[in-house]
């Protein structure tokens, strides 16, 4: 009896005794993030990965059991992650991660969002009412989110708040040297014309200065189709776009089809981390961006 | 402060050098005043930019004060008293079908199996399914609260039918959730799936047979989940006994018991999966089934065991380009009671039956699906008194194979096809249909 007893001890007091802060990011990039500030007193998770379409995610007893252990929730929101998210939050039975708690971090909501749409129709396609959510496209925001993240994660692990600023304060600084020298990079992309599979980058686009011509979509979340496409051959069959460019999860061949007959080069773009080898953390993510943009530069 | 200390100084130099300009101006003054003009533009410009960018960062700043205003005094800030900002997300599922027949659905029976419930084939022709309205909306930071109302017509009228409408809790510690209002049971896979997630026009025969398609009903539910990495979920539930397959509101209204447990998780990238065990102790007292109109009346105990698995894959777990899903489950009942016939006869009833049906779905593109199901009965011997009922379950078991293939043009869309053969023992039965299931307003995430 005794010995059962410590058997189920030492596999519950594991499992209560948590030290660390744990962290469920929806996506790489803020679980990078927690991780920057946070070094080793988080305990970081992203459901999912830079070859999943965060928009459709099954809401798999893996992640519900992962969020009943969170201590964060941290995710892009404005919808981003609405066919799954809601589902952990009401299954994983855990009230400190639920909107409106410190748990719980929607990172869209500390910046300023693009393409707010003035009427909100699905004739339009799979539409954001709060905006476009793929935020982490552009440098700028990461910066403003991890304002917003580091004082969350003081506001639930207070002990270890020198900790957070030191590492706050230290991530900022080579973020902002890094942007210096994504921005010195990126000039003479300035006034690109992109073709897009998804509207996935109208955060680098505004970044850079980039212009985003059309998308291989022919209304946000549909699949492209093969009217559509001729349409779009018929009007850049002359290469009137320096880049077409999709995320990794996306279907290549709509892009290389495309491609093939404009002349324009395809391009897959790491829209997080993991999306290409390269892509290995948020300073390598935007480095790789930047030279899959400049490589083939026109 | 320096930087006004500096700007006197400046002004107070310029002053001077204006004096002193009417004078002969001294090489070296002039030199240190040049550099002390160079210091003090880099000063300021350096200021201005640290200036421009506080601005920048307060024009994005809005954004997050805003969304933290909305939640923290939504409707509040509008200034006018109106409620219409604490609107619940509202949504309608529209549904409908044409179905054929090789024979008369009035008239098919599922020997050994009177059905009741919602269970049985739809009519034939073109015909409105359920339209289905929900509502949803947290009612305060602890509890949250859901409401199904479909539209159905029957024989000719409509009518609004009060399909599911609870409570549930957001704030209890260690794991646990409570329930309570009308509810779908937490047994089983498909148990509390709505009728727009199914994945064929209709449920498995199991379903039909033991649940009446789906065992809803009044009561209280007590969720834990392990607060572990593997998926452990153990439920149970107290039930009014007042829907299929319970009747009569047996023991003063708690005629119903359930306890389930869910076991899941993922091996890798590419699947997951989930298994449970349930099961569900119902008393009735008169349940009507079969013939609507002449039905038979069940009065005693039925207890049903429910195991279930579900596999999903998906290459990269990318789910929106390709993925296929595996699922299948056993239903054991047995019944203790008796059963009054139409004739008015009451007859002893003590049986086992069971039933399973196992399918595959593959998701080969984007926006197609196709699947494949096949489910089966088998119904235990009640003894030769019932020899001629409808439970009398004649020689053979009830088979049936489905195919089925559906296009979404969003996740809000689907148009679906299917074909079915059931075998009976004593007749063969074809059935097809197209089926339409279309969603507006706000529509909930969908469950594993």
């Amino acid at each position: 009896m005794t010995r059962i007893i410590i058997l189920i001890l030492l596999i519950i007091l594991p499992l209560v005794c948590r030290a660390d802060l744990s962290v469920f990011a929806c996506e790489p990039e803020w679980e990078a993030l927690a991780r920057e500030i946070g070094h080793d007193l988080v305990d970081t998770y992203s459901a999912t990965t830079a070859l999943q379409d965060p928009h459709y995610i099954q809401a798999r007893p893996g992640l519900i059991a992962k969020v009943r252990n969170a201590d964060l929730v941290i995710c892009s929101g404005a919808q981003l992650e609405i066919g799954w998210l809601p589902v952990l939050l009401t299954k994983a039975n855990n009230p400190k991660v639920i909107p409106g708690k410190p748990g719980f971090l929607e990172a869209s909501a500390y910046v300023h969002r693009l393409e707010i749409p003035a009427s909100v129709d699905r004739g339009q396609g799979d539409i954001h009412p709060q905006g476009n959510p793929h935020i982490q496209t552009d440098p700028r925001n990461i910066s403003l989110v991890a304002e917003g993240l580091a004082s969350r994660l003081i506001a639930l692990d207070p002990a270890n708040e020198s900790s957070y600023q030191s590492g706050l304060a230290e991530f900022q600084q080579r973020w902002q040297q890094a942007i210096s020298r994504w921005e010195i990079m990126a000039a003479p992309l300035k006034g690109s014309k992109v073709i897009v599979h998804h509207k996935s980058w109208v955060y680098l686009e505004q970044w850079l200065g980039m212009q985003e011509v059309a998308n291989l979509e022919p209304v946000p979340g549909i699949p492209p189709t093969a009217s559509h496409l001729s349409q779009l051959l018929s009007q850049f069959g002359r290469g009137e776009a320096d880049y077409i460019i999709r995320a990794p999860f996306q279907d290549a061949k709509a892009s290389e089809w495309l491609a093939e007959r404009t002349g324009i080069p395809a391009i897959m773009l790491p829209l997080t981390i993991g999306g290409s080898d390269a892509a290995r953390d948020l300073f390598s993510l935007f480095d790789d961006i930047l030279n899959r943009l400049l490589g083939v530069q026109p | 402060m320096v930087g006004k200390l500096r700007f006197i100084v400046f002004i107070c130099v310029l002053f001077l050098y204006r004096s002193a300009s009417a004078q002969v101006p001294d090489e070296q003054s002039i030199n240190g005043l040049r550099q002390e003009l160079i210091q003090l533009r880099q000063e300021y410009q350096s200021r201005i930019q640290e200036l421009e960018q506080r601005i920048d960062a307060m024009e994005e700043q809005p954004a997050a004060q805003q969304a933290a205003a909305d939640v923290a005094t939504a409707g509040g800030s509008l200034g006018v008293l109106s409620n219409s900002a604490f609107n619940p997300a509202i949504g309608v599922i529209f549904s409908g079908q044409a179905w054929g027949d090789n024979n008369d659905p009035e008239t098919i029976r599922i020997p050994g199996f009177p059905l009741g419930g919602e269970a049985g084939p739809g009519p034939e022709g073109l015909v409105l399914g359920e339209t289905e309205m929900d509502f949803n909306a947290n009612v305060d930071d602890k509890f949250t609260a859901w409401l199904t109302l479909p539209i159905v017509i029957e024989d000719g009228e409509v009518t609004v039918e009060l399909e599911e409408a609870w409570i549930e809790t957001l704030g209890l510690p260690n794991g646990f959730a409570a329930r309570f209002g009308r509810f779908f049971s937490g047994i089983g896979y498909l148990n509390g799936k709505h009728a727009h997630a199914w994945d064929f026009v209709d449920q498995p025969l199991p379903y039909q047979a033991f649940l009446g398609n789906q065992y809803v009903d009044d009561g209280i539910q007590v969720r834990w989940l392990a607060p572990t990495d593997l998926y452990v979920e153990l439920g149970g539930e107290l039930l009014r006994g007042g829907r299929y397959p319970a009747a009569g509101d047996v023991d003063s209204g708690f005629g119903g018991r359930s306890a389930f447990m869910h076991v899941g998780g993922d091996a890798g990238i590419n699947n997951s999966w989930l298994v449970g065990l349930s099961y569900l102790h119902v008393g009735s007292d008169g349940r009507p089934s079969g013939d609507e109109n002449d039905p038979l009346l069940f009065s005693g105990d039925s207890d049903l065991l429910i195991a279930e698995f579900v596999w999903k894959w998906s290459p990269q777990g990318n789910w929106k380009q390709k993925n296929f899903v595996l699922q299948g489950e056993y239903l054991q009942r047995s019944e203790d009671g008796d059963y009054r016939l139409p004739n008015g006869s009451v007859l002893p009833y003590d049986a086992n039956q069971s039933g399973w049906y196992i399918q595959a779905l593959y998701q080969p593109i984007p926006r197609w699906r196709f699947g494949a199901r096949i489910d089966m009965l088998s119904a235990g011997d009640p003894g030769t008194l019932f020899t001629g009922t409808d439970l009398d379950p004649k020689d053979d078991d009830p088979v049936r194979f489905s195919l089925m293939t559906d296009w979404s043009n969003s996740e809000f869309s689907r148009l679906r096809l299917q074909f079915a053969h059931t075998d009976y023992g004593t007749i063969g039965d074809n059935q097809w249909g197209l089926q339409y299931i279309h969603s507006i307003g706000a529509h909930g995430a969908h469950a594993f």
